[in-house]
């Protein structure tokens, strides 16, 4: 069981203690418990103090059966600290499932000891402590270290960073791939919709192998909003996560309109510069080379500037990953576009020449410069104002960091002094009566099997309380 | 269970092996992670922000420094002289109407009209002579596949073995076709000349030069004619035939040897497909004559034309154009307004952005992290 600090209790108004052996004083005594408010709760209901709930494993039988367990349940979230003390481990896998079933949250399970298995198997999260009750809760969590007081490190820090990279990451990949494609359809318009591609062969294979792969890789592993230590001092930036704030249809949407309009003006610039354009010296500009090296230097410099502007911690390899893409994808045009690999391969390089002979055109240049321009300053504008009206959590905490630095580290405390005693979880044989609750029907789940001992009816209806003949009182029958 | 613990930092070390704690059980395996700063993610990094101070000051550089550049190009492309003349025939008033109505492929003689048009400026300088096609889709994809960039180089074996691409204008008769291929079996062949009508009556014919009109890497890399340098070309191109729509064989296109075969310019031009439906590919270059006068003065001109480019059939238009050249290429005036509009709507941007902040800036403050 884990130890809980009993001080957070202290500040509750009122605490509920419901212990009762039959299912008619459960709901007597949770008539009791709102008898300033109507006893018809509706779902998530206003709460107009901070409630704690105690109950313990014998009411937790009767409210965990099926009429009773929505309001066991709707009680329960209205509660700051619901405390369930001397249950099974099978009724501590059965609250888990129950919030899980109509909560529709994420839940996380934290134990030590081999009877909290089943209760960690049961949540999304399962995390196990190793230490004095053995190794069998890390066995079957997901996470698992040595120290309760880690789950703060887990959530605040590792968990939260976690979720932001991934949207990042999805988000980031996303827009590059929709940014890239969607070019294609608007040069339809103009190329009779015959599907000609408007970018080098070579390009649309290396696109997403090489000169994206490895910067987004480095945002999805290293990117940080804020350090650890300002993650420890202020855990509402963990609410963004349980919001889903940072990836959801909408944010789906968004990225796609901004992919949308990356990709018009991808194509419109170059095209309207083109449109009847030659050289400096009167010669070809607007044949499909060299508007293919065009539109794909564009779309590299744009898809890096916009990476530029997502990250926000940048590490000694996300500078080398991003600068080195770019370089790599300059290194790698230049030479499949040159003469050594034109006489090896001559139908696979057709592009021979293209990249020596537009790029060294200022009208190229300029061109690629208004289109990056363009695509990037809006994005800029837009979150530039949304952080100076609606600034998020997020924001706030990182302008913060920036002023003061690193926040002072968290005093040092000793870790408190453990006796190591061998204290069994396993109650059958301490308080009176703790028997008939593990040997009574109401944690087996199955409803119509043969009663085991003898009796037919359900013992909800009598209220008497349950009789069970000893093994010695069978066997003589 | 083999496990001791201690319990200051709360990491587990695992003895191994759970023998006697003596030799061999000694090597203690500690599953503590390294404290790097790489594994403990504490790498130093630069974390910028978006920040007042360096937004607002980006949009108003980026404004001041696009509208004087696009300044520059709008002006720079006002002062290129451009003059284009459609010629197709569509109208019947137009001199090239008749051609175009009894266009045939099997015509012998070929048909000629002479168009008459009038500059209004001196050009001076290089001018430059092209022509320009519209609704002529040279990106369509079978289109831009339709070639053989190994025969073309001057591969033998290319050049009697066509590839699979140039179908079906590959072969012709059971002989090969060179150059095979729709882009070189569709190329521009009508011959333009241009005369000034002097005031006093005289008519000067003037002299159009047809090389220096593609790209460099084309013409020495690109493209080479089959056979070792000097040897005949009727004798190397043997064996093959001409493309279905041509009147001479590749190996006739030029009387200079330099620019006859595979590496005639206008063929190389033709050849560099166009990005869009309409297009202007270089004919010639008018070169200057000296720094007194003008390389085309004002006055009448007419363009003859030998008419052998039909292009009535799918509604598409031929046109000359003469125009001057400068740094930036020819006459677009799109480049320089879009610079000059997207350097004002970033200034004002950066304005509206700047009374913004000044109103409402201050709501990052850390007293309003709610707890």
């Amino acid at each position: 069981m884990i130890k809980v600090k009993l001080m957070y209790m202290v500040l509750m108004k009122e605490i509920f203690v419901v212990t009762a052996n039959t299912a008619d004083t459960v709901i007597k005594a949770r008539a009791g418990l709102f008898w300033l408010q109507k006893t018809q709760t509706v779902q998530d209901e206003k709460v107009n103090g901070e409630y704690g709930l105690i109950i313990n494993g014998h009411s937790l039988a009767y409210a965990l059966q099926e009429d009773l367990e929505l309001e066991l349940l709707r009680t329960a979230c209205m509660c700051k600290t619901v405390i369930c003390c001397r249950v099974t481990p099978l009724q501590k896998a059965q609250v888990v499932e129950l919030v899980k079933k109509y909560k529709q949250a994420i839940t996380l399970a934290i134990g030590d000891g081999a009877n909290d298995v089943s209760m960690i198997k049961a949540a999304h999260i399962g995390v196990g402590i190793s230490g004095q009750e053995g190794m069998q809760a890390v066995l079957s969590s997901d996470f698992s270290f040595a120290q309760f007081r880690y789950l703060q490190r887990l959530l605040l820090v590792h968990g939260r960073w976690s979720y932001i990279r991934m949207c990042k990451f999805l988000q980031y990949f996303f827009y590059k791939n929709f940014s890239y494609t969607l070019l294609h359809f608007w040069y339809g318009f103009f190329c009779g919709f015959s599907a000609q591609t408007v970018y080098d062969d070579w390009f649309i294979t290396l696109y997403n192998m090489v000169y994206t792969a490895t910067s987004v890789l480095a945002l999805g592993l290293f990117d940080q909003d804020v350090n650890e230590r300002w993650s420890f001092r202020y855990p509402q930036l963990y609410s963004p996560g349980q919001l889903n704030m940072f990836f959801s249809k909408r944010t789906f949407v968004q990225c796609l309109i901004v992919s949308t309009y990356t990709s018009l003006v991808l194509f419109l610039i170059p095209w309207a510069a083109m449109q009847d354009s030659v050289r400096g010296d009167g010669k070809d500009v607007a044949d499909y080379q060299s508007f293919a090296m065009l539109t794909q230097t564009s779309l590299m410099v744009v898809v890096s500037a916009q990476m530029f502007l997502d990250t926000h911690y940048w590490t000694a390899i996300n500078q080398f990953f991003l600068l080195g893409s770019i370089a790599a994808y300059l290194a790698i045009t230049f030479t499949f576009y040159s003469n050594g690999l034109f006489f090896m391969f001559t139908s696979s390089f057709p592009f021979i020449g293209s990249a020596r002979n537009s790029l060294n055109q200022p009208n190229v240049w300029l061109t690629m410069f208004l289109t990056c321009l363009l695509c990037i300053l809006p994005t800029v504008a837009y979150r530039f104002l949304h952080m100076l009206l609606h600034p998020t959590i997020t924001d706030k905490v990182r302008h913060k960091a920036r002023e003061e630095g690193q926040p002072a580290p968290a005093p040092y405390r000793p870790p408190p002094r453990r006796v190591s005693t061998r204290r069994s979880s396993y109650a059958f044989s301490h308080s009176q009566g703790y028997g008939d609750l593990v040997t009574s029907r109401k944690f087996l789940r199955l409803k119509r099997r043969p009663s085991l001992f003898g009796r037919k009816d359900s013992p909800l209806v009598e209220n008497q309380p349950q009789h069970y003949r000893t093994i010695t009182e069978e066997s003589q029958t | 269970m083999a496990s001791s613990y201690k319990d200051e930092d709360g990491h587990i070390t695992v003895s191994g092996s759970g023998a006697a704690a003596g030799a061999g059980g000694g090597s203690l395996r500690s599953k503590k992670p390294e404290n790097t700063a790489f594994k403990q993610q504490r790498l130093p990094a630069w974390q910028p922000i978006l920040t007042a101070g360096t937004v607002l000051p980006a949009f108003f550089i980026i404004g001041l420094m696009f509208i004087p550049i696009g300044i520059g190009l709008y002006v720079t492309s006002n002062n290129i002289k451009e003059f284009e003349i459609d010629y197709t025939g569509v109208e019947m008033s137009s001199p090239c109407f008749t051609c175009a109505q009894n266009f045939s492929w099997n015509g012998t003689k070929p048909c000629t009209c002479s168009v008459p048009f009038h500059l209004d400026q001196p050009y001076e300088s290089n001018v430059f002579m092209y022509y320009g096609l519209s609704n002529f889709y040279q990106n369509h994809r079978r289109y831009v596949k339709s070639r053989d960039d190994s025969q073309l180089n001057g591969n033998e074996e290319s050049l009697r073995k066509p590839s699979k691409e140039c179908e079906p204008y590959a072969k012709h008769g059971n002989k090969p076709i060179a150059p095979c291929g729709a882009i070189a079996n569709s190329m521009f062949n009508d011959s333009l000349e241009l005369i000034y009508n002097d005031p006093n009556g005289t008519k000067v014919q003037i002299p159009l030069t047809a090389t220096g009109i593609a790209w460099w890497t084309d013409k020495h890399v690109k493209f080479r004619n089959p056979g070792a340098e000097n040897t005949n070309l009727t004798v190397v191109f043997q064996g093959t035939t001409q493309p279905v729509n041509w009147r001479r064989p590749v190996f006739q296109l030029d009387s200079d040897p330099d620019n006859n075969g595979f590496i005639n310019e206008d063929f190389i031009v033709w050849m560099r497909t166009a990005a869009l439906p309409t297009f202007r590919k270089l004919y010639r270059i008018i070169q200057r004559r000296s720094n007194v006068h003008p390389t085309l003065p004002r006055g009448n001109y007419t363009l003859e034309v030998v008419y052998n480019y039909p292009v009535r059939s799918f509604e598409g238009r031929k046109r000359m154009i003469l125009s001057t050249i400068s740094w930036m290429g020819g006459k677009n005036p799109f480049l320089g307004i879009a610079y000059i509009s997207v350097g004002s709507v970033c200034f004002l941007l950066g304005v509206v952005l700047l009374i913004i902040h000044h109103k409402y800036g201050n709501r990052n403050n850390a007293a309003e992290i709610s707890h």
